[in-house]
């Protein structure tokens, strides 16, 4: 499925980096604890209630582009600035991090593992 | 080609500063994006370690044509039993570092696995330093 889709099925919002929402997405990762982030060989969508710059850092330095921020938090100035730079998605959900899952697995994205 | 970073106390904000810039480096001499992820996460967790557990340091990086070697030295409390720090799941992180998304007893375990050398020294009560390097082959 596509990002667009992602978005419009979690009811989210896109914070920057609109340019990448017809994107293919077929994998999702979910972890609020980014040294689990930091293992992974692939790069998935991550789905985080990690709020904070170091969420933007670790999807960076593992090579993530897309990150969806959930439980209703909203991403600070300094994070949408450091994820622009590095040309990333962020996009911000108002569901907790068991449904935003739910809803993907439900639609067809599939696990890393 | 020689880069040096500080790396602050505490300072989690700019925690992943010196790996991000590394990562730029690589990109910008074309090395293959498999490498630079494994040469940045390794720096990046050894530079969230300095930050979390000690009191400052310095990132050392050497750039050459067929690897890169990594330093990153602290001052600090140091490590007691090293191979106990190696071990999966073993951490003496604070509150506040697991509030960053970190202090899951994985930085060196993943250090390791994403170098190809991996070498870590420490004194107690004077520091720590971890040496990588990998190559780009």
């Amino acid at each position: 499925m596509t990002l667009r889709e992602i978005v419009t099925l979690l009811d989210a919002e896109v914070c920057v980096g609109e340019g990448r929402l017809d994107e293919e997405v077929t994998k999702a990762f979910a972890s609020d604890l980014m040294s689990d982030v930091l293992t992974l060989k692939d790069t998935p969508i991550l789905l985080t209630g990690l709020c904070n710059v170091q969420t933007i850092r670790t999807c960076d330095m593992a090579g993530l582009e897309v990150a969806i921020i959930v439980r209703n938090k909203k991403p600070s100035e300094d994070m949408l600035e450091l994820a622009e730079e590095n040309d990333m998605t962020i996009i911000a959900c108002p569901y907790s991090l068991f449904k935003a899952c739910g809803l993907l697995y439900e639609a067809g994205l599939e696990p890393l593992y | 080609m020689h880069l040096e970073y500080t790396v602050v106390e505490g300072d989690f904000v700019n925690a992943g500063t010196a790996s991000s810039s590394v990562k730029k480096t690589l990109k910008q001499l074309n090395v293959q994006p498999a490498v630079i992820k494994r040469v940045v996460v390794a720096l990046y967790e050894a530079e969230v370690n300095a930050i979390a557990h000690a009191y400052g340091g310095k990132v050392l990086v050497d750039i050459d044509s067929d690897k890169i070697k990594m330093t990153v030295a602290d001052k600090g409390p140091g490590i007691p039993d090293i191979a106990l720090a190696m071990q999966e799941g073993y951490s003496t992180a604070r509150p506040e570092v697991r509030d960053m998304g970190f202090g899951a007893g994985m930085g060196l375990p993943n250090m390791q696995k994403n170098v190809d050398k991996l070498n870590v020294t420490s004194e107690v009560g004077v520091g720590t330093t971890v040496e990588m390097e990998v190559a780009f082959g």
